[in-house]
């Protein structure tokens, strides 16, 4: 049901991509966004769609869960690419109304489409392999430059390490709560929109009960392991960047310099 | 007369994804009408999703559950109908309340039903003395009750819609030992009153003993045993082969036995020990 989402659910597995530092994979995908953004001609989109498909190759993780997380978001893309259409400059090849198709028009949507498609794909492929933990270790150590400014970045990880571990927990949660409604005859498929939404605070009314009681024991729980923020506190696991890691980097680094000569040499497309 | 009968029934868990596991493994029984079932298992063994195949609240992989001899996915539209018939109380009611009074949240059941408003207030007021909530209670809101009265309106919420199968997945847990008994009691006699099939799944091996007429063991998805709870507690060894025991009571009539007294194998409750050590002890002139 709700579980079903593929989005983002992590995978646990023992290829190349799971064992690569985490630091370094939240790295390598803000490069891949950056890259995607930045392919203005059709070789350097190659360039970048390849170095994705040879990413998602080592991911160890089956297809059908990028095509999964693809389904989500095919309106959207849809939708972006319908409307980039008519945004295209110079020489219509068909007009209608007010409403007019350049080749300009549609080399913008099938760049926006491509782009997006990668997107979901590059950042699928960073949580598919990655636990949540180890994920927010990772944005916990890359952000320690900012406690310069006095930016609490260590109650900013443990939030999101609790918002993050505490996903499945309510899932579980409004998955018991929908059942325990629908044993009472909860009818919650039929009706109209304003009869869906009341339908939904049986649902709604329980879960926040809930949740809240969750918190106030968890926030008991730590004080009890006399928790108290990040000063001096140290770490079980640290991280260390491996052999691998550098193939990483230098994998990385090469898709750049490929993307940057093809925008350099070649004329842009759009 | 059956008024459940179950065959071949199978259910798996993520289909197609890394964490298939099947967690009912072709089930038949059929249990009678107005029977007390207690079902009793290791933790994992397929209890809870068992029971939520009987209401149709988990649409079984494969097999049939019959529900008055009419298969209950037959009309997959219409499987509310089967909800408000087969109702179900689960591990820890007390958070599904929601509404503003506990009168308003035990009418929740009826009003789903479509009852008109006079025969929901009937409803919800033999529900609630069923499950001895106080009028005085019925206007409070559910969130201020204890934690034993927010049970009993949670019960109570299910028992309004009147339904012919009630299942019970763990309802004493987490209950200290005085409203255990309490709501064992008043299970009972609700069940004695209406005369309705009562399924209660439990790891309280003592209220099972009590309660049930014949008792279901399932050991990983599977039905291991279906029996009267004095032949089923008379296999001590097999049952914590299972990760189960028998009733303390039972045990210590089984370790006299051993010792040599002559008592009777399948006791189960502390009264018919009490009785057979008694007549032991007039038998051998004691007392």
């Amino acid at each position: 049901m709700i579980r079903d989402v593929a989005l983002g659910q992590y995978m646990p597995g023992k290829g190349i991509v799971h064992k690569a530092d985490p630091r370094l994979k939240i790295l390598v995908l803000i490069a891949f966004i950056v890259l995607i953004f930045c392919s203005f001609n059709f070789a350097a989109l190659g360039v970048v769609t390849a170095a994705v498909a040879v990413v998602i190759a080592l991911s160890d993780i089956p297809l059908k869960y990028y095509f999964k997380s693809l389904k989500v978001i095919i309106f959207i893309v849809v939708i972006t690419s319908v409307i980039n259409m008519f945004y295209g400059t110079g020489e219509p090849i068909f007009r209608f109304w007010i409403l007019k198709i350049t080749m300009s028009g549609i080399y913008r949507a099938i760049f926006v489409t491509v782009r997006i498609i990668l997107l979901i794909l590059v950042s699928s492929c960073l949580t598919f392999t990655t636990s949540p933990t180890d994920l927010t270790d990772a944005i916990e150590r890359l952000m320690k430059p900012l406690k310069f400014f006095h930016v609490k970045v260590h109650e900013i990880a443990m939030m999101m390490t609790i918002a993050l571990r505490f996903v499945p927990t309510l899932l579980e949660e409004t998955d018991k709560i929908m059942s325990a409604q629908k044993a009472r005859g909860a009818d919650m498929e039929s009706g109209g929109l304003i009869k869906k939404v009341r339908a939904l605070t049986p649902i709604l009314i329980p879960l926040f009960v809930s949740a809240f009681r969750r918190a106030y024991e968890l926030a008991m729980a730590m004080e009890c392991r006399c928790y108290q923020g990040g000063d001096g506190r140290t770490r079980m696991k640290s991280l260390h960047l491996q052999k691998h890691d550098f193939f990483c980097i230098l994998f990385t680094a090469a898709i750049l310099a490929g993307v940057v000569l093809c925008d350099v040499f070649i004329a842009a497309a759009i | 007369m059956s008024i459940i009968e179950v065959k071949d029934l199978c259910f798996t868990y993520g289909i197609k994804t890394p964490f298939e596991k099947k967690a009912v493994d072709s089930l038949n029984l059929s249990i009678n009408e107005g029977e007390i079932i207690g079902l009793i298992g290791h933790t994992g063994s397929g209890k809870s999703t068992f029971v939520q195949m009987l209401n149709g609240l988990i649409r079984p992989t494969s097999g049939q559950v019959f529900l008055n001899g009419e298969d209950i996915w037959a009309k997959p539209k219409e499987i509310r109908k089967i909800r408000f018939k087969v109702g179900m109380v689960f591990q820890y009611p007390e958070y599904q309340l929601f509404d503003e009074t506990v009168y308003d949240d035990i009418a929740f059941g009826p009003k789903n039903m479509g009852l008109s408003g006079e025969k929901i207030d009937a409803t919800v007021k033999k529900a609630a003395k069923f499950s001895g909530l106080s009028e005085k209670l019925l206007k409070k809101s559910p969130f201020d009750l204890s934690g034993g009265e927010k049970r009993r309106a949670a019960i109570a919420g299910v028992i309004a819609m009147d339904p012919d199968v009630l299942v019970l997945d763990e309802p004493t847990a987490g209950l200290d030992p005085k409203g255990k008994s309490l709501l064992l009691s008043q299970i009972n006699s609700y069940h004695r009153e209406r005369n309705n099939t009562v399924i209660i799944v439990s790891h309280s091996m003592e209220d099972i003993a009590q309660i049930a007429d014949r008792v279901l063991v399932m050991n990983k998805g599977r039905l291991e045993m279906f029996d009267t709870p004095k032949k089923i507690f008379a296999q001590a060894e097999k049952l914590e082969s299972m990760g189960l025991r028998v009733p303390q009571i039972t045990k210590i009539m089984i370790s006299l036995k051993e010792k040599g007294y002559d008592v009777s194998d399948g006791v189960l409750t502390v009264e018919q020990a009490f009785c057979e050590i008694v007549s032991l002890l007039k038998k051998e002139g004691k007392i």
